[in-house]
This record gives structure tokens, C-alpha cells and sequence, in this order.
């Protein structure tokens, strides 16, 4: 397939695979952090850290958003759904993530809820179109890279004066999530946790750029290298982030270069800020409450947020005290670290945040890696 | 023929006239053979020399009609290719329909007809029914129910139990067809491509495997969760592992551009006219060739072997370079959303 096996190239991926070799430092270790979940998932579905030596280290982080969603957010989703009057329209991988109680949108389904599984925010435009009559609600989620079609339906919706769509919004910020990563005690402390590096979101930065992640270049000195989501764009910035710090380097490089600019998309990002403002404080589930971390609908545009119009309530859910995902999503610990996975949570009946998409470290973990695992018990 | 516009009503399946013309008119005039005309409450036959082989599926594919195929043709080879790849002969077909009132009949018969041809091309008969007829909103139009009635020659023994440690994976055509097809034309994500269904008899195919490697230790048709399901069932059941190579994995470019697009993994996209065969790995060649010259194996390719672990596990070794699991599908396929 054209544009797509020239970066799953196996032939490429050796000669990259040698290139890391000879220049990662025996004496040292190296452990990167892939913020975004699609490069978790990229990294477990090829089977790029095969390709490592044993001293390079992926550390997966909380780019996952169905992941770092709490289950107070999805709670208040699902009694949305209940209400008689609404269709409520989902991006597929929300749709059996546990709520408190162990209740998913499936199950909401089940139970006679007019929940609708949507590919794009513009499809749940087209329902409210077609359903005057209906009450039609976008559960919108995802980084910066599924905020700007949510910003398009909105605008279209306002335009067209579509009083019948609203979008409940739990889109949230990139920057925040990794500034809360390098602020946090387990990872701040000398010793305690070392991410020496990152691999920067592809699609996000499509979106805010190559820009934003200066400041923690900079700030923290920790080189940053911006990844397409293929196997060959995995590989080859991880052999930038061991040449910085081989150099002693901590720069925001681009190896998305075919995608990624240095301020990324104008037109997308002027129109969330038309439409959206940031929130005080929004919870991500495993990292807990994070200040000016997410995007709500702003004011004057309260007529199609359905946190405004529904008024659903929130109510923090409790988290099982054995899981590890807060540290997990931090990189100190791995999810061969838990009690709890693979026995307990699984990704059929998952406890912990990492476990509920196909792009969060443990599910990844589980589904792609139990050879290891189960070779170990074996 | 039924005048355009006419509809099943509940009558239809209340037992009276105008259930008996419906049957008559429609079902028995379509499936015409001998063992339905005598018009009892069973087929009566005397079965061949062999051992009887039985399997029964239920079929409520939505939508109805989709690019290479439909429900009726559907639930035909569906049940033939279950009993094809446990080395049946298939002989006889039973139907049970459940309609919902308001089905269009002209549909109804476009779908009878559908599946008198497909009965036809697997040389069996759909030798009893039964129609059933439920109120509008408590169905889709149209579900079937088939069972089929096989036999297997003495001579053939496949079971899982025979696969070794070493055994060649085979494949008999390009893997997802029929799922993407469906896919592309559910409402909510109509997309055009030219992917049709594979939905068609393996029995022809399995004939001719097991004359030319009668040493095949099994055979499975990997429909619902794909290729990953059925290689799943029979590692986890056998304690055995099997390791699939991603190069050469026969999948068309139009199936991986879909599934890329819609975030799916093709391994675990349903097949409607495809096998998986294991056999030991002398006799894989040979197979291979053999199935390339049947119209229904035109793509056949080894795709894996069978390891010796303990864990049960299907591993794929990526044409990345990498090695990962291939594991069960936990839930429904759904699509990531970046």
C-alpha cells in the first residue's frame, strides 16, 4: 500500500536497527517516554522494542485518552444516555469502558439507551439534522487532535442555529499532561524515576505544532523528538533522542517533518480558541486533578454544551487501591509491576486505566507482549 | 411471482391458508426436490455409508443484500463449509426462517432464490423448513437458520487433537474480504470500495485437499473474529502455540486500506469462503500448489507453523521485523480513535 509499507519497511528497519546499535552507549540506560497512546500501540503491534537493545527503554505515558478519561467524566456520559430524549454519539473504543459500578455505554445500550457509535463529530451533526425531534449529544474526547472537528461541528451547529446538538466536551491538553509528568515527585526526584527523553505526539502536533514542547526542552532539559505513527518514524526518533543525549543535547527535534510544522495548524487551532476556553482544573484518571489541563465550550456558546443544557452531576468515582496505572502513566512502574493485571484486570473486564483501551500500556501489554509473560510463569 | 409492494404479514406464519401458500409458493417452488414435494413434517432418507456429520448456525447479517452475496446464500454456505472442513460431504440442508412483518416479499424472494442456487452449487437440498413470523421491530427483516447433514468417508480423520508441533498453517485465500464488505456498506459508515464478500463452498476445495494431502491433520473456516479467533480456539485447546509470518500473508491492498482507515486488524476480520488447514510440513508445498489450481484457493498460502508452547499462544513476527501476540478479541472489534 502506497505511503504506508514504505514505513513498515522491514529492510529499513534493520539498517536503523544496526545505526541504533552502534550508537547507544553500552554504559548507559536510555529511557524514552512515548506520550501518545497511538505510539504505544504502534510500538506493541509491530514489535519495535524487539528491534532495541537492552538498554534503550520505552516508557509508554498517558496519551491515551479513553484511558486518562475519569470514570466520573463517563458516568456522567452515561446518564446522559439514559435520558429518553437523547442519542448520544461516541467514538467506538469509549463504548465498553467501565464507569463506576461497572457500567459501560454497551451497557447503558442494553438497558434502552439511544447511544450511537460515531466515526466523526460531523457524523452526530448529520443525526441531529436527521432527528429534529431528538436531543442529539457528541461525547467528545480526545487530545488536540479530535478538538478541532468537534470545533467544526460546533460552528456548524451555532451557524445553522441546530438547537437540538451539544457537545459534552472532555478534550484535554497535551502540554499540561507532560508538565505534570516532569512535576511529579516519583519523576522529579534524582533517582527515584528517569525519563531521559520523549517522543513527541504525531497528530497532536500536527495540530499545535512543534513549538510547545520548547519549554520543556528547555525547562526541563529533556530532548523531545516529534514521531510519525508508523514503526519507521518510531525508529528512527528514537535514534535522534540517543544521539542528544549521546550529544548531551536537549532540543525539539521533528521527525514527522512530512506532516509537522513549528506552529502547526493556524486555522485549527484559532478556531478552538474561538470556541473553547480552559477549564480550572479537570481529573485525569491515574494522574489525578490537573490545573488548565482541558478545554470546556465557553458562554457564550452555552446553548450547545450539555453540561449546561442536561446538567449531569459529577461524582468522583473510587479507584481500586492495588492499581498501579497512576504510576504506570507516569513511567515508574510497568504493568508487569501490578498485582492486579492479567489475573484481576484484563482487558474483558479491566480495573484500571490502562487496561480499557487497546492503546493504554497494560492492554497493549497484555495483548501484544504476554508471550514474555506467560513464558516467565510457564 | 409476488405483485411489488406486498409485505409479510403475521398471517404469513399463523399456521392457515395463507401460510400454506407462502410455503408453497415460495419455498417449496424454489428449493423444488423430492424430499420437500412430499410435504411431511420431516425428510425421510437413507444416509450413505460413512459417519454423519451435523452442524447448525444461525445467520442475522445486516445488511441483507451486501456486495457478493446475501443472508440466503449466506446461510447456505455457511453451514456447507462447516461441514466441508470437517471432511464432509455435505447432503442435505435444513431452513428456518424468522421474518419480521412489513419484510418486503419480493425481497424474501430474491433471498429464496439465492439460496436455492447456493444449495444447488453445493449439491445439497433444503429438504425441510419452517417459517416463523414475528411482529414488526422485533426482528431485522430476516434471520435463518440452517443445519446441515454430511458425510465423512471412513477414510478421513481430521481432528485438532492430530495437530504436531511443526505442522505447516495454511491459508486458502486472501483474509477480511467479507467482513470489510459488510462493513463498507452499514449505515454510519458507508464508504465505497470494491471488496465483495468471498462467501462461497469450500466443499469442492476440501475434496481436492484431501485427495492431494490426505494427511491433513484439520481443517476450519475462520469467520466471525477472523483468522486470530479460529487460530486461538485451537492453540488454547491443544497447548500449543502457532507462529504466523505477517510477509505473505495474503490480504488485499483495498481489505489493509480499509482496515487501516477504520483501525482494524484484518486477523481479526470474518471470512465467509475462506479455510485454515493444518497439515504436516512435507505435504505443505504440495498442498499449497494443489489449492492454487482450485477456483476457490487461487490465493492459498502458508501463512504460519505450529510451535511447541506450552501457553498456547499465536505470535506473529511482523514484516517489521518484531515479534508480538496475536491474542483473542476482547469484545467487539471497535475502532481506535486516533
Amino acid at each position: 500500500m502506497k505511503y504506508i509499507d514504505e514505513f513498515r519497511d522491514g529492510r529499513l528497519a534493520k539498517s536503523v536497527r544496526a545505526q541504533i546499535e552502534a550508537e547507544a552507549d553500552p554504559t548507559r540506560r536510555y529511557r524514552l517516554m512515548e506520550f501518545c497512546g497511538g505510539h504505544t500501540h504502534a510500538i506493541f503491534r509491530y514489535g519495535v522494542q524487539d528491534l532495541l537493545p537492552a538498554n534503550v527503554e520505552m516508557v509508554h505515558g498517558p496519551g491515551c485518552p479513553v484511558c486518562v478519561l475519569p470514570m466520573g467524566r463517563l458516568d456522567m456520559a452515561i446518564d446522559l444516555a439514559m435520558r429518553p430524549e437523547v442519542i448520544l454519539c461516541s467514538y467506538g473504543d469509549m463504548l465498553r469502558v467501565p464507569g463506576s459500578r461497572r457500567r459501560s455505554l454497551f451497557k447503558a445500550k442494553a438497558e434502552g439507551a439511544d447511544v450511537r457509535m460515531v466515526y466523526s463529530a460531523a457524523d452526530a451533526l448529520a443525526l441531529a439534522k436527521d432527528n429534529p425531534d431528538r436531543e442529539v449529544v457528541f461525547f467528545a474526547i480526545g487530545f488536540e487532535t479530535t478538538t478541532p472537528p468537534t470545533a467544526v461541528a460546533l460552528r456548524h451547529a451555532i451557524d445553522r442555529g441546530l438547537t437540538n446538538f451539544s457537545v459534552f466536551c472532555n478534550h484535554v491538553l497535551t502540554p499540561a499532561a507532560i508538565t505534570n509528568i516532569l512535576e511529579s515527585p516519583d519523576v522529579r526526584d534524582i533517582g527515584a524515576v528517569g525519563i531521559d527523553g520523549f517522543l513527541g505526539p504525531a497528530h497532536v502536533s500536527l495540530v499545535i505544532g512543534s513549538q510547545p514542547y520548547e519549554f520543556f526542552a528547555a525547562e526541563y532539559r529533556k530532548p523531545v523528538v516529534i514521531a510519525g505513527f508508523e514503526p519507521l518514524d518510531v525508529l528512527q526518533s528514537i535514534l535522534m533522542l540517543v544521539r542528544q543525549l549521546n550529544d548531551g543535547r536537549a532540543e525539539v527535534e521533528n521527525q514527522y517533518t512530512r506532516a509537522v510544522t513549528r506552529f502547526g495548524n493556524a486555522k485549527a487551532k484559532g478556531l478552538v480558541a474561538e470556541l473553547f476556553e480552559l477549564r480550572r482544573l479537570f481529573e485525569w484518571r491515574g494522574l489525578g486533578p490537573i490545573p488548565y489541563s482541558a478545554l470546556r465550550i465557553k458562554d457564550a456558546y452555552a446553548a450547545f454544551d450539555a453540561e449546561v443544557k442536561f446538567q449531569p452531576e459529577y461524582r468522583t468515582a473510587r479507584e481500586n487501591r492495588e492499581c498501579k496505572c497512576p504510576q504506570i502513566l507516569r513511567g515508574a512502574a510497568k504493568p508487569l509491576d501490578c498485582k492486579l493485571f492479567g489475573n484481576v484486570c484484563t482487558p474483558e473486564s479491566p480495573i484500571g486505566s490502562c487496561m480499557v483501551s487497546a492503546e493504554g500500556a497494560c492492554a497493549a501489554y497484555y495483548a501484544y507482549r504476554r508471550h514474555e509473560t506467560a513464558r516467565r510463569s510457564a | 411471482m409476488t405483485s411489488s409492494g406486498e409485505r409479510v404479514e403475521l398471517a404469513h406464519g399463523a399456521g392457515g391458508r395463507v401460510m400454506a401458500d407462502l410455503i408453497d409458493r415460495t419455498f417449496k417452488r424454489a428449493f423444488a426436490n423430492d424430499l420437500l414435494a412430499r410435504g411431511e413434517d420431516q425428510a425421510v432418507f437413507t444416509p450413505p455409508p460413512g459417519r454423519l456429520a451435523m452442524t447448525t448456525d444461525g445467520f442475522v447479517v445486516s445488511p441483507l443484500f451486501f456486495p457478493g452475496g446475501d443472508i440466503g446464500s449466506l446461510a447456505v454456505y455457511g453451514t456447507v463449509n462447516d461441514l466441508a472442513v470437517g471432511g464432509a460431504r455435505p447432503l442435505h440442508v435444513s431452513a428456518g426462517f424468522i421474518l419480521e412483518e412489513g419484510f418486503p416479499l419480493a425481497d424474501l424472494e430474491r433471498l429464496v432464490a439465492s439460496m436455492a442456487a447456493a444449495a444447488n452449487e453445493a449439491g445439497v437440498g433444503i429438504v425441510t423448513g419452517d417459517t416463523k413470523v414475528v411482529e414488526r421491530g422485533k426482528g431485522d427483516g430476516v434471520f435463518i437458520t440452517t443445519t446441515g447433514l454430511g458425510v465423512v468417508p471412513d477414510v478421513v480423520r481430521l481432528g485438532i487433537e492430530r495437530i504436531e508441533p511443526g505442522d505447516a498453517v495454511v491459508v486458502s485465500g486472501t483474509l477480511g474480504d467479507h467482513g470489510v464488505a459488510i462493513m463498507s456498506k452499514r449505515s454510519g459508515l458507508a464508504f465505497t470500495t470494491e471488496i465483495r464478500s468471498d462467501s462461497a463452498p469450500l466443499h469442492g476445495l476440501v475434496a481436492a485437499m484431501l485427495d492431494a494431502a490426505p494427511n491433513i491433520r484439520c481443517m476450519r473456516d475462520p469467520t466471525r473474529g477472523g483468522l486470530a479467533a479460529t487460530l486461538n480456539e485451537i492453540t488454547a485447546q491443544r497447548r500449543l502455540g502457532v507462529v504466523l509470518e505477517e510477509n505473505g500473508m495474503p490480504i488485499r491492498p483495498e481489505v489493509r486500506g480499509a482496515c487501516e482507515l477504520l483501525g482494524l486488524d484484518p486477523l481479526y476480520v470474518a471470512n465467509e469462503g475462506k479455510l485454515v488447514a493444518f497439515c504436516p510440513d512435507d505435504d505443505a508445498d504440495r498442498l499449497v500448489q494443489v489449492m492454487r489450481a482450485h477456483p476457490q484457493g487461487v490465493d492459498a498460502a502458508r501463512i504460519g507453523t505450529v510451535s511447541d508452547d506450552p501457553a498456547g499462544l499465536v505470535e506473529l513476527v511482523t514484516s517489521f521485523g518484531g515479534r508480538r501476540v496475536v491474542d483473542w478479541l476482547a469484545g467487539e472489534q471497535l475502532p481506535r480513535i486516533c
